[in-house]
Parts: structure tokens; sequence; C-alpha cells
């Protein structure tokens, strides 16, 4: 319940940030809404030893139309991405997304750029940023890069992001007028999901990436090619599984998690068509 | 590190401890021991109170990421004559409690999930309370209380 | 809110009063253990061993004495010097029952992960904790005992002083004639046989367990604050391990936020703060975590069960033979041996039985965190085990399951029933409680409903379970407790004063912890008294100012400790009549009582209130020769009987047969508790008892590696499941007085539980039945039920191709 000691020092800018987190090297974590981190360092699995404070860092709260896609600063709340007027109505999957993450109090804190750089294969997030084909922007000492979100997730909790760059922006593209849908499969509404699907359909074009289905979300691309292919939805579904390394848990065995990809799959697409 | 925050429309200023939970500091440092802590994985909900007008879980927020804040416990709920908050009173009428250590943060999850959704469903409620346990009622009261509240 | 005044009599009983408690606890007035403010106090943190069974060789808490704000840290060998002995199982159910000592904190082997192996006192909780992880301790590991049969195999033995994993062999057999149970299963016409798994539970109350002895040094009295249900059996056994006089130690609980069993114990903590308070001459506190409560907290249930059934064409149990395991974990808590005989008597549920019963438990150690009481207790295991072999005995009949249960219900007119175990039931009309259940879940047009949408290739199917029970509780009548071995009896102790101001008092020996029993009480002794609930006030859970009582547990709080307060109750009113009488120049026997009024009969203008009655009495200027001051009354209730209440509950399921996803569509619970005394209180008891229930048919369960690691030990990863995750109850009740109690009460506490895990499982066997689905164990999470489908599919795949079908 109580972490160990560390510092903590609060940013006023991005480029503060930044400056910090380079000044105080490996040991040193973001600490933006904080419902990735402070679990794990009350339970002392995790033991920074300086915090930055990037939660004032105001200017990076926001949602903009920016003309083929939306630009969300990263330290905007679940909250706000749930209820945004803007992402209703040009990315509704991720509005819709957003207000499956945790439940309400959790949604008032946590933020999408700390659930993407957390790359927490389980949370609904990175999957759905990953299905939509965001643009994660990135920023460090020398400047800003774009990451695409398929190049961002590295492993387990291992992003693209280098020690000392900070998630900014996430880009969103618009959805046009996509059919989407998002399973999230699980015990407790309040619970990570056991496998969740987002996946929109747009003509020929789809989109589909899986949640809690390996080490990093999973982008099923065989699905999509499939569709591309003409392939009916429970043939594409069929492929649900084909880039995953699902693990077995408390919840699922691998066989069960590999054959609920493909039923919700299956259910996603029917919803998006 | 100072922290000064409004609770319950008073101001406090302490020196805190950085790892300091803000729930910590409501309890042991501003006094109010109606916010309960329950778990240590933000699953259960009892330490909910209200930071700036939003349902929050002390237990996952620093009282260093509050300093500033303005923020409402269960022992702000009720007006200073006595007269229960509309929900308090609900959760009275409903048997919405029994060992009553998870109802100040129902009480402070509800009043949030109302300002939010002030015309419920039941399962609006029963959706909107995901993130908060009870292990005495089955919820069943605790939803009739937030129906209830809802139609005052 | 005044409803006595010319009231006749049962006024206040049944009314759906709001409860006194809530105030305090809905505007955070209300304190708990955590709450309270003692300066001075030093925090307690416990080293807890990473390992399920381990040799420990050394500890060294020389670094962690160093560090900041560190006033002492022990070891266990120094810890257990404090004591006079090891904790105390009081409840040894055979002569030759083994129990490995079981210190405070382990000394030379840690038996379950978790298990404590050393301690830190210091000025902060954070500066406690920090300094743990300063404590070097050298163990040996060494393989873990996890798996029930293995450990009664003895291939790893975990307390070597005793040679076996075995605890004890307790016995059950009921027979007329010698080899009746043998007979009935050989000439049975129809029998089940099934293994039914009761998966560990971690109890979860919403408050952490939490501790404060505060020593008054230089007297030598010790008051502990403690989150438990037991203030009283606690004083004893803190006192006695302490060597702390009795008189001189006091026990407090204050508000208690839910136990469920799980605050029923004696546990390492307690003692240790009282004993360090007392070394230190400071205060002590501990608060766990919730991630060190799913280890160091006892779990409950943990059985395999083995159940047969014999019954005659007509599906009339004929025999019944039961074999348990019981999971003891790794060392005997307070009442834990005791479980499974709480439900051996249970096992032919509400049915009628010739005597044939042959029940036996052999309960073992294993390197898992120690079981105990858990909401049920026995009873539970014992339903849901006789109710699904009724489904089972029903499917292989052909017949529906409602159809077998009327069939095999002890008819009404047969109360009080005296059983093949020899116990009576006292009262119970099962047929009117199955009835209102079938009403209420119209099961008629469910069945039809189920039947047009279960057709071949659906992938929604509908499933209803059923499940009856009689619970025995109301603990209990003492030499009923002595014939089973208990340490202790099972009276409850109460007084009743009636202030000078015409207030009242009532002392009760009961410990609520979110029963309600200040409101309960207060209007037992209003309905008694005729005054307002509002004018009484409940003392308990302080042994200072109730000094006798035997708390809260085994739904005994009503029919034991509330009909206490109403005896307790009659003896104010026969001394009130006594001064009555006197004062009126009456016969004593000529006033009738109501109302708060004596009146002589027949001259209605002569009457005295109970007001002028306690003013009388306290100014004791013309009382009854020989009558001493003051209207009060104490007295000491044993039961004669348990109390049996009873119910049917009901669950509709569907079931996703391509995720596995069980949604409950309608739970439907009535339940007979005899009187009630308040039916909110009532509804709400069997409302969080249905839920605790359904939580382990579906949710729940505590999960462990093959090394002993609690794999869920959080609520992220326990399933405590929330207001989303569940669905609304529709009650019903029927009301069949006990017969045994002045009030006509039995308890409640533990019934909602004890119906719901096999209702639900039912549904659940039965919606998958017709994809050959023939049990299920718990939780019936997606995962296990597709699970289920997968095999029941395969199976009848590989017999269709050998030909069989």
């Amino acid at each position: 319940m109580i972490p160990a000691a560390f510092d903590y020092v609060r940013a006023g800018s991005a480029e503060e940030a930044i400056s910090l987190i380079g000044e105080h090297g490996d040991d040193a974590k973001f600490l933006a809404g904080g419902h990735s981190l402070l679990p794990l360092m009350k339970l002392r699995l995790a033991q920074p030893t300086v915090l930055v404070d990037i939660g004032r860092v105001s200017d990076l709260s926001y949602i903009r139309d920016a003309g083929d896609h939306v630009a969300i600063g990263a330290l905007t709340r679940h909250m706000d991405v749930e209820t945004s007027d803007l992402l209703k109505q040009h990315v509704p999957l991720l509005a819709h997304a957003a207000g499956h993450v945790g439940d309400p109090q959790v949604r008032h804190r946590g933020t999408i750029g700390g659930s993407i750089a957390h790359a927490d294969p389980a949370s609904d997030l990175p999957a759905t940023t990953l299905a939509l084909g965001a643009t994660y922007i990135a920023q460090g000492p020398n400047g800003t890069r774009e990451i695409a979100a398929s190049e961002f997730y590295q492993g387990f909790l291992t992003s693209a992001l280098e020690a000392d760059e900070m998630l900014t922006e996430i880009r969103v593209p618009k959805m046009n007028g996509a059919g989407w849908s998002f399973q999230k499969f699980n015990r407790r509404a309040q619970d990570w999901a056991i496998v969740g699907v987002a996946a929109w359909r747009r003509n020929g074009d789809s989109g589909v990436a899986l949640v809690n289905m390996g080490s990093v979300p999973i982008l099923a691309t065989s699905v999509s090619s499939a569709l591309a292919g003409g392939a009916s939805i429970e043939d594409a579904a069929a492929q649900a599984a084909a880039e995953a390394e699902p693990q077995a848990d408390l919840n699922a065995s691998v066989e069960y998690r590999t054959h609920l990809a493909k039923v919700l799959v299956k259910r996603a697409l029917t919803e998006a068509s | 590190m100072e922290v000064s925050v409004t609770v319950n429309g008073v101001t406090h200023t302490h020196d805190v401890e950085p790892r300091t939970l803000l729930v910590q500091y409501i309890r042991e440092q501003v006094g109010l021991t109606g916010t309960n802590i329950g778990c240590d994985t933000s699953s259960c909900g009892a330490c909910t109170i209200h930071l700036d007008g939003e349902a929050v879980k002390s237990c996952t927020l620093l009282a260093v990421q509050a300093d500033g804040g303005s923020i409402t416990t269960i022992e702000g709920m009720a007006a200073a004559d006595g007269t229960l908050h509309p929900m308090q009173q609900a959760f009275m009428e409903n048997h919405g409690l029994q060992c009553g250590y998870c109802t100040p943060g129902m009480v402070m999850a509800a009043t949030s999930l109302l300002q939010e959704n002030p015309n419920p469903t039941e399962h609006d409620v029963r959706i909107g309370l995901e993130g908060n346990l009870c292990r005495c009622t089955g919820y069943h009261n605790i939803v009739q209380s937030v129906l209830a509240a809802a139609a005052k | 809110m005044t409803m006595t005044e010319d009231a006749p009599a049962r006024t206040v009983l049944g009314q759906r009063l709001l409860r006194k408690e809530d105030p305090a606890l809905l505007t955070g007035e209300a304190k708990f253990t955590a709450d309270l403010v003692v300066p001075g106090a030093l925090h307690l943190a416990v080293l807890r061993s990473p390992y399920a069974h381990a040799t420990i060789n050394s500890v060294d808490v020389s670094e962690a004495l160093a560090a900041p704000g560190v006033r002492a840290a022990y070891a266990g060998a120094e810890v257990a010097a404090m004591f006079t002995g090891p904790l105390p199982c009081a409840w040894p159910v055979t002569a030759d029952m083994k129990n490995p000592a079981h210190f405070p904190l382990a000394v030379t082997k840690a038996a379950f992960a978790g298990d404590g192996v050393a301690c830190v006192l210091a000025d902060s909780a954070a500066a406690a904790k920090d300094a743990l992880e300063l404590i070097k301790v050298d163990y040996t590991p060494h393989e873990a005992v996890t798996n029930l049969e293995d450990a009664l195999s003895d291939r790893v033995v975990i307390h070597d002083e005793l040679g076996t994993n075995k605890s004890y062999t307790w016995d059950l057999k009921i027979e007329e004639t010698e080899g009746q149970v043998d007979a009935a299963f050989a000439t049975a016409a129809y029998t089940t046989k099934q293994r039914f798994i009761q998966q560990r539970l971690i109890p979860a109350a919403m408050e952490p367990r939490s501790v404060l002895a505060v020593p008054q040094p230089f007297g030598g009295d010790m008051t502990l604050y403690s989150t438990t249900q037991i203030p009283h059996i606690l004083k004893i056994f803190v006192a006695v391990l302490t060597g702390i006089p009795e008189h001189q130690m006091r026990v407090i609980a204050p508000a208690v936020g839910g136990g469920f069993g799980s605050k029923l114990n004696v546990y390492p903590e307690e003692v240790l703060c009282t004993a360090l308070a007392r070394k230190h001459k400071v205060p002590v506190r501990w608060t766990e975590d919730r991630s060190e409560a799913s280890m160091s907290t006892i779990q409950g249930r943990a059985q395999i069960q083995d159940i047969e059934l014999a019954a005659d064409a007509d599906g009339r149990l004929t025999g019944i033979r039961v074999r348990l395991i019981g999971d003891m974990g790794a060392y005997l808590q307070l009442v834990a041996p005791g479980v499974p005989l709480l439900g051996a008597f249970l096992y032919a549920g509400v049915y009628e039985l010739p005597k044939a019963y042959d029940f036996s438990c052999t309960s073992v150690f294993t390197n898992m965190t120690p079981t105990d009481a858990y909401r049920g207790a026995g009873r539970p295991e014992a339903t849901y085990a006789i109710e699904r072999s009724m489904d089972a005995l029903a499917t292989e009949m052909g017949i529906d399951p409602l159809e077998l249960r009327r069939r095999n219900f002890i008819p009404k007119d047969a109360f009080p029933y005296e059983a093949f175990t020899g116990l009576t039931y006292d009262s119970g009309d099962h047929d009117a409680a199955a009835t209102v259940a079938a009403e209420l879940m119209g099961y008629d047009e469910f069945r039809a409903r189920q039947a047009a949408q279960n057709v071949p290739g659906a992938t929604k199917l509908l499933g209803l379970g059923v499940s009856t029970y009689f619970e025995m509780c109301g603990l209990a009548p003492s030499r009923v407790l002595a014939s089973l071995n208990y340490g202790a009896g099972g009276w409850e102790a109460a007084t009743v004063r009636v202030l000078p101001t015409n207030r009242v008092q009532v002392v009760t020996g009961t410990a609520p912890h979110g029963q309600g029993h200040e409101t309960s009480w207060s209007m037992i002794a209003a309905e008694k008294l005729g005054v307002d609930p509002a004018d009484v006030d409940v003392l308990h859970s302080d042994t200072a100012i109730a000094p006798y009582g035997l708390d809260t547990y085994g739904s005994r709080s009503l029919p034991v400790g509330g009909v206490a307060i109403a005896n307790a109750c009659d003896g104010v009113i026969d001394k009130a009549r006594q001064i009555a009488a006197h004062q009126l120049e009456a016969n004593p026997d000529d006033l009738e009582f109501s109302g708060g009024v004596f009146r002589v009969a027949g001259s209605p203008d002569r009457e005295m209130p109970l007001a002028a009655i306690a003013w009388a009495a306290f100014t004791a200027h013309d009382l009854p020769d020989g009558m001493e001051p003051n209207l009060e009354h104490s007295t000491h209730y044993d039961p004669p009987n348990f109390s049996w209440p009873f119910g049917t509950h009901m669950c509709a399921v569907e079931i996703d047969t391509e995720t596995g996803q069980v949604e409950v569509l309608k739970y439907v619970a009535v339940d007979d508790c005899g009187v009630q005394v308040n039916p909110l209180i009532v509804d709400g008891q069997v409302h969080g008892g249905v839920i605790q229930g359904l939580a382990q048919a579906l949710y729940e369960g505590a999960v462990y590696d093959t090394d002993g690691n609690l794999k869920n030990s959080t609520l992220a990863e326990y399933l405590v499941p929330a207001a989303s995750d569940v669905p609304p109850i529709t009650l019903g009740h029927t009301v069949t007085p006990s017969p045994t109690n002045q009030l006509g009460v039995k308890g409640v506490g533990e019934a909602g539980t004890i119906g719901a895990a096999p209702a639900v499982i039912n549904a659940v066997v039965d919606a998958l039945s017709g994809l050959g689905v023939r049990d299920i164990d718990m939780p019936a999470s997606p995962n296990n039920v597709w699970h289920a489908i997968q095999a029941a599919r395969a199976s009848t795949t590989s017999s269709t191709h050998g030909g069989s079908q």
C-alpha cells in the first residue's frame, strides 16, 4: 500500500519534463494520471527513484480537428476522450473504447498518453489506436518525431519511446463514416479485457486490432487481408489469431483465448458491416 | 514537499513526503477518517472522493498531485445543520448499506454518477458503479438507493 | 418515529424500521479500528515468507533495527517466547486430532506463503514497511503440498513433528440396522455418484483487519481494539496467551466492516500487538494491506466432496454416502476442524432420509493459507453437494428436478421433525417455499421458453436451477456443542435496564459488523417494553461494557442473542409488575401489561406506566419489602435447539456457448427465517448472501500454483463482483415461526449464501445438459464453461465413433 520512497519533481512544460527526465536518468519515470504506475508502486513492483509529474502540463490536454485526423494531446483524460463531440463525430470507435477503460474514477484521472506509453497489451486504447492507424508524436531533447502505432509496441510494457522521450500527441485518422465495433470481453466490467477487439470497415478497407492476445497489442492484418480479398466475415474471422501470441492466465487458456478472439472478431466485423 | 488543498471548503497546508497517497493525507494529516482504504490496486473504490468536482480514487493519487485542488469527502456531504445529502438519505431509506465500510466511497461515486447522468437506468447505475465493491449488500439496495436519489 | 402509543401487541416487530447505525456510517463519523487516533502508537509490520514450505535457517534483523524510525525488530523465536503457548484451536473434533504448534511468527519452518517470519515496530507504517526489506532470512525451500490427495499420501510432510499431513478423520455413520447403507445402495432403483470441488474462497470483507493495543503500563490494564467478530472470545485467548490477567484485559470491536467468518479468529497480529504493546509500554497498531490480507486472513470452503445417493423407483432417497477431504491449510485455526462437521448433519438437505447415512471427513494440512469458517461454514458445502446430486438424480430418472424434490420434502405436518441424525428440525414448510419460488420465477413458462430455445445448434441456451436448503444455525445448544467437542458453549447474555428517565439500555454479547443489531435489538426491547425504539440504546462489542457474550457468527445473533434480550425484558417486566402491583395495591396477577403501561384488569383507570415504575425503582422510596432498587434484568440464554431456516432458490441463466459467458436472467430467493424482526434488514441479509454465493458459483476462487504461491492476491485478480456484474434479486418470503423460542425467530445471515451456489450451478448445468455436460467446476467462468462444452462435445463425438450411441 505504501510505495517505496522517491523524489518528486513537477514539470511545467514538455520541454522541462524532458530535461528533468534526462537529468535524473534511468530510474526516473514520468507520472501522468498515475493510474498505470501508482498501483505497481504501491505493491512495490515498481520502485522509481524519481517521478517527473507531467500532470500539470495543461497544454497537452486537447482534442483538435486537424483536417484528415484528430490530434489528441497525450494528457487528455479518458473521460474527455469518451465525451468529446469531435471524436464521437470523426473517430467514434476511440470515444467508445475510452468509455470502457477501467471505471469512471479511473477515467477521471487516467490519460490516453499514459495508457499508450505504458504499452500494456491488455489495455483498450493501445489496440484501438493501433486499429485506427494512429501516429504518436514523441518529443525528446532533440525535438519531435512521429512513430506509427504499428511500430510503437515492441514488447511487454515496452515501447519505441527512448528513455528521454515523452509522448505528446496521438493523431488518429478520421474514420469518414466507416463502420466500427469495439468488443471487450471480461468477467467484471472494471477489469482488463480477457480479449478485446477494435475494428472498423469501410468499403474494402479495414483495421482490426486485438487486446490481450500477446505481449503487445496485435494488428490482425490477416483478417484485413482476407476481407480485402473478398473473404466472408466468417472466413476472415478464422484468421483472427494469425498474428497473435496468446498466453494463458487465470481467466483464459491459450486455446480458449484463441477461440474467443475469433468469435469476437466475427462479432466485431458483423457489427462494423 | 508543501501541499495545499481545500477539503470540504477548508484550506489545509502541510509538508508531505512525496510518496504519501492522497487518501493517507486526508486520513492522517487532514484528520478526516471517513474515507476508507479497502484495497491496494484501485479496485474497490472505498477511497472515492471528489477532486475538483469529480469522483476519483484517492488511493491512486499522490497528495502532491492534488496540490491546489478542491476536495470533497464524505464528511463534506451533509449540510452544516446535519441534514443528510439526498444521496446519503436515499442510502438510509433504501437500506443501501450494512457494515458501511464501502459506503462513503459508494456515496461519492454515486453522486458523481448522477452529476454526469442525472436520469440513469438501473443498467446505467450498475455500470456506473463498476469501480466500487461491496461485500454485504449484494448491490441490490445500493442500486435502488441511487435510483431513488435520482428520482428526488 | 413513534409507533408505540396505544399499541397492541407486536407493533414494532415486523416494521421496516430504518437503521440507527446508518447516519454515523453515512457521514464518515463511524470509527473503524484504523480510524482511531492514539498518540505515540508504534506501527507493526510483518515480514512474510515468500515460500510456501521452507526451513528458516536464520533471521537477521540487525539492518532493519538500524533503519530510520525503527524501534524494535524480532524474529519468530523471540516472539514465541513472549507467549504462554501457540495460537489456539478451539475445536479438537477427535481425541487424536493432530494440531501443529502455530506461533504468531513461524520459528523453524514457514508453512505457507504469507506465514509471518519476522516483524518490525517503527514510528510510522511507512518506516516499518521499508525496514522489512532490510531483514535477511535464510531459507531452505521444500516442495510445497498444494493438492489434497497428494497431501494425504504423506509423500511430503509439512509438520515434521506430526509425521503426517492428516489432521483427523471424523465419522458419522447412522443406521437402524448394521449394513443398512450398503443395502440401500445394493437395492436402489437409482444411484448417483459425484465428486464436487469446493474451491478456496477469500472472504474479502471490505474492511481489512486492523489491530490497536493500548496499554496502561502502571496499572497493567490492556485495551485491545480489533476488527473482530468475537471480542469476548478474543479477550479470553489473548489474556491466556499473553499472561495478562483476564480481568485486566479489555477488547473493543469498534465499527467493523464486515466479517463473513474472516474475523472469527485469534490472529497472530492481535496477540502480537498486545504482547509488544505490553513489552514496549506504548500503543502498537497494525492494519493489513489487501494483498497481505489475501494471504494472512483465513480462507474458506476448500473441500473435495464425494457423494453418493441411493433412491427407490419413485426417486425417494434411501441412502446417502459422503466422503470429504477438508483442506485445513497450513495450521488449524480457531474452529476450522469443525467446519465440515457443521455440514455433516445436512447432507440430506430438506428431504426425508431413513437411518441410512454414512459420512466421513478426513482433513489434511497443505502449504496454503489456513482455512476456517466462511459464511455458512460447512452448510453451503453440504447443500451444494445434495442439491447438485438431486439434479443428477432427476436427470437420471428423466423427471423434473422440482418434482423430484417435492417427492422427497419432509411434509409440513411432520414438524417438529426428528431427522435421521437425531436432531430435531423445529419447523418447516418446504412445499410452500418451493411454490412461492416457482410462481415468482414463472417456472412453467420458463421451462416452455427453454424447450423452444434450446434446439440443436442454438448458441444461446437457457437453464433453470433449483436449490432448496435447511440451515442448522443459531449456534448453539451448549450440550450439543459439547457432544461435538467444541471448546465453548453456545449461550448468549443480555442485560436490559430501564433508566430513571424511561430510556432503555440493552447490553448484548453479540458483536455486530453490518447486521444492524442496534436497530433490531432496539425493536425487540421496544416490542416487549412498549417503548419507542428510538428510546432504546444497544451497548455491545466492548468487554468492559458487555462482559459476557459469545459474539456473532453462525447466524446465532438473533435466535440466541435476540431471544436473550426478549427474556431479559421479561425479567424487567416481572420486576416492574411487582412494583406496579405494590403501588397500585393490586394483585400482580391482575395486572395487564401492554403499550408500556400496567393496568388492573377490570379497572382501566388504575394504571402505572413503565416510566413511573422506572422512577420508582430508582428512588426506591416505596418498593415491595426486600426488593432491590432499579429496574434491570440480566440473563444468559442457552437455546434448546438450533434454529432451522429454510428456503427455495431458483436461478435462470442464458449461456452463450460461443464465449462460455453465463448471464443470470433472473434470481429468485424465498427464505423462511421464521418471524422477521425487521424485514428491511432480512432482505438485505438475503441479498448479500445470495450474491456471495453467486460469486462462488461464477467468479471467485483462490488459485495457487504448485509452488504454493497465491496467484490472485489482489482485488484486481480475485474477482469479487461489482454491481455491474450481478443481477437484481427477486425476493419472496414465507413465515413459519420457530416453536423453540418466544420470538419465533430463526437466523438469516448465512441463508442466502447457502442457497445460491447450487441454484446457479444447477442452472448452468441445466442449460448445457443438451450438449452432454453433466457437471462443471466452480467458478463457472467463461473459460471453464467453454472448456466443459468442448469436453462434452469431444466425448459425445468419441462415443459416437465408438459405436456406443
